[in-house]
């Protein structure tokens, strides 16, 4: 990164004026995000966007494509290949003002950035009494079903969802994915964006700019009455997929997008319990000390005299994550989700 | 008087004395006179073969030695051997036998150099860019490529071979090898490690933690960077502000060399020394070695995005295996005969690892949960017979299907 960028564009980016969208178009998650990171440059010059490959080439999503032509050097920029150097270093621009919205290039990669995110980056307001306040968005694609070598499908949400100063969450489709990374990136907090890899190529219907209902809050996708599926970012699709197959089978399946991982959305995920009585959790993390006994815990301490059977879990093994040809046995399907219902008394 | 660190061993020279006294340093944190300063490495890469294939006279050579011309006959025979494979694997991958597969097209002098300056009994810390050392060690190519073909994460048996598993989070596997040296060192064997190491992942922390442990224990380590000037599509400019990265070895007191990385005569001599200077108690040694990725970073990659195709072309000019070829035939070495019979060879290996990715492999999905702990646990036993009834479920669904068809 030169300081002075004589060479960048003098263009406005003005973003779409809110009161007249573009006319819908078909864009997928990887599309939006792209989009949500352009509008939110253009908008705030604090918003800066750099990481491993997210220059030139775009990332190796291309979640950051073409913008650091668009808006050069000094906005969105590879830097060295050092993960805790960049959580690091945003911790200090963002103490100066800036807004980085930083970029690890996958889940596990994002290990050696761990003490920073962990020390400090969550813990910074506390410690300084408000004083400090870190506006960063750590952008981590994760999860598996891409037949990613090891080191490349981790699931690691309960790593951040278990440290607090953390907000954790995780878009399902293309408009969330837009309006959340939106609003992420005006969050005040730290924010660990968490975008499920598999589902990067789905494609949505969406005039952009879009807002979605705030982060922080679940969102029933599908209605029904007898059981509560709740799932998160890459575990959506099969949720409602199972809802399908359940409906068929005479099941009435009520799916629950978490959205947000921390905070928990106990208002709507509690009155979809209250209302099915049964609650169900999905995730592709292993089990043990998993994001989805976190919820359990709080469904049964919260809802426990609505529940008419033990909350229950689908989830991955508790075993590293699987080479390629074998983690189609890892992943949970729909006829997992299924046969784990029928699993309860009815 | 500074006093010597004694068992921790000679490191660099710091600040002079003078200036130690004027900033008030007890003189007990400054080294002894007799600490040897490692040299700063040379700014033109050591060079024993030039690109023209004559050998290099004066000063480039550091005073290193040319290999004899046998020994660079069976370097010539590995890296033909290596570049076949490795055309071949990338082909595999390009018809989705494999899952990925990062090429080291280009890259054969600083391969196969380091694998042949290594006893047997040495060690090997190669990453996912590595894969043809692996094969120049001995590893089957089956036991190689089902990483990349997506059965296991590692095909082959370590301890066996004394390679570890390549590794992909970047520069982890430095510290392993301080660590095994270290090991060796403590139990009194003459035991080397050598670690590979990218460009890019010098700017990870764990290489600087890698480097200096190596240096503070005195570990019998060598770290060999290939410098192919790219980290995916990030060039070197923006990875270090060095002059090269072999200069940062001074700092940490250990001799560094930077090396044209495309000249296996030079890799191998530097690199056959710094294995003996290690072996012999001299402590580790950095080498960077100059050269370029000739391929995407692997398949999935598209390297138009981020480099030009002249600048390619420009490297293939400087290609490590037409470098030696021309140096061997002016020697002699190299006659028709010779040159028919290693290609001949690097065929069969080509159709034997064709063979062998062509085979559908027949993996165990139960396997899953075997390796995970040294001892069996409930829970585990739990959900393995969980994943065993649903095959069976869905065994018994398809023969019935089959039956109704
Ligand atoms: C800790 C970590 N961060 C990021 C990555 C993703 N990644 C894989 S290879 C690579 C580039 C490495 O470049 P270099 O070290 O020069 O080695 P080369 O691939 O050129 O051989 C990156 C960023 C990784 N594997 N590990
Ligand atoms: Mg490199």
């Amino acid at each position: 990164m030169t300081l002075i960028d004589e060479t960048a564009p003098a263009v406005i980016h003005s973003p779409q004026a809110k009161n007249e969208p573009a006319a819908a178009t078909s864009i997928s998650i990887a599309g939006a995000l792209n989009a949500a990171l352009r509008d939110a440059l253009a908008e705030d010059p604090n918003v800066v966007v750099f990481g491993e490959d997210v220059g030139p080439l775009g990332g190796v999503f291309r979640i950051t494509d073409a913008l650091n032509a668009e808006f050069g050097e000094n906005r969105v920029w590879d830097s060295p290949l050092a993960e805790s150097g960049i959580v690091g270093t945003a911790i200090g621009m963002a103490m100066y003002g800036l807004r980085p919205v930083i970029e690890m290039q996958f889940d596990a990669f994002a290990y050696p950035a761990f003490e920073q995110i962990t020390s400090h980056l969550a813990k910074m307001r506390n410690r300084t009494k408000g004083r400090v306040t870190l506006p960063i968005v750590i952008r981590i694609p994760y999860a598996g079903g891409i037949g990613g070598v090891e080191h490349h499908s981790d699931s690691s949400e309960a790593y951040y969802t278990h440290t607090p100063g953390l907000t954790v969450v995780t878009p399902s489709n293309p408009a969330d994915a837009y309006s959340m990374l939106r609003e992420a990136i005006r969050s005040d907090d730290p924010v660990i964006f968490l975008e499920p890899k598999s589902r990067y190529w789905a494609k949505d219907t969406v005039s952009l700019p879009v807002e979605t209902p705030p982060m922080n809050r679940a969102v029933v996708l599908r209605e029904g009455t007898d059981v509560t599926l709740l799932a998160y970012g890459p575990t959506v699709k099969t949720a409602l997929h199972a809802a399908e197959l359940g409906a068929a089978e005479g099941l009435s399946i009520e799916v629950v997008d978490l959205r947000s991982l921390s905070p928990f959305d106990d208002e709507t995920v509690g009155a979809s319990v209250r209302k099915t009585s049964r609650a169900a959790i999905m995730h592709e993390a292993a089990q043990f000390g998993g994001y989805g006994a976190e919820v359990a815990a709080r469904v049964t301490e919260r809802q426990f005299f609505h529940l008419a059977a033990p909350v229950l879990r689908i989830t991955g093994f508790d075993i590293p994550f699987p080479s390629p040809k074998l983690e189609e046995h890892y992943l949970p399907t729909a006829e997992r989700v299924l046969a784990a219902l029928d699993t309860w008394e009815w | 008087m500074a006093r010597s660190f004694g068992r921790l061993g000679p490191s660099v020279a710091t600040l002079p004395r003078t200036i130690a006294r004027a900033l008030a340093v007890p003189e007990h944190c400054f080294m002894s006179d007799d600490v040897v300063v490692p040299p700063l490495p040379t700014t033109k890469p050591i060079r024993l073969i030039a690109e023209t294939g004559r050998a290099v006279k004066g000063a480039q050579t550091a005073g290193f030695a040319m290999p004899s011309v046998e020994t660079l006959l069976g370097l010539y025979r590995q890296m033909v051997l290596a570049r076949r494979f490795d055309a071949q694997v990338t082909a595999l991958t390009r018809q989705g036998r494999l899952a990925t597969y990062p090429s080291a097209l280009g890259q054969e002098a600083c391969e196969i150099a380091a694998v042949a300056s290594l006893a047997p009994n040495d060690w090997l810390f190669p990453t996912y860019r590595d894969t043809i050392a692996l094969l120049t060690r001995g590893v089957s190519p089956v036991e190689i490529l089902s990483f990349f073909r997506g059965d296991w994460h590692t095909g082959f048996d370590p301890h066996a071979h004394h390679i570890s598993p390549q590794s992909t989070p970047l520069a982890t596997q430095a510290l392993h090898a301080v660590g095994l040296a270290t090991a060796a060192k403590l139990k009194h064997d003459d035991v080397v490690a050598l670690t590979f190491l990218g460009d890019g992942s010098t700017s990870e922390g764990d290489a600087h933690e890698a480097f200096n442990f190596a240096s503070v224990w005195q570990s019998p380590t060598v770290f060999v960077i290939q410098n192919n000037q790219y980290a995916i599509s990030v060039p070197f400019s923006k990875q270090s502000h060095a002059r090269t990265l072999a200069d940062r070895a001074i700092g940490y007191g250990m001799p560094g060399y930077f090396v044209d990385g495309n000249d296996v005569a030079a890799m191998y001599a530097v690199i056959t020394a710094a294995v003996e200077r290690a072996r012999s108690g001299g402590g580790p040694t950095m080498i960077e070695g100059l050269t370029y990725r000739m391929e995407a970073h692997t398949n999935s990659d598209d390297p138009t995005r981020y480099r030009e195709k002249g600048e390619v072309a420009e490297w293939q000019g400087r290609d490590p295996v037409d470098r030696l070829e021309k140096y061997l035939t002016a020697a002699g070495a190299l006659t028709d005969d010779v040159r028919g019979s290693i290609a001949a060879d690097a065929e069969v290996l080509a159709a034997a690892t064709r063979g062998a990715m062509n085979e559908t492999p027949v993996l165990d999905p139960l396997e899953l949960f075997d390796h995970v702990y040294s001892a069996e646990r409930p829970a585990l036993l739990e959900q393995r017979a969980f994943l065993a009834h649903e095959l069976a479920q869905t065994e018994q669904t398809l023969t019935e299907m089959a039956g109704r068809a």
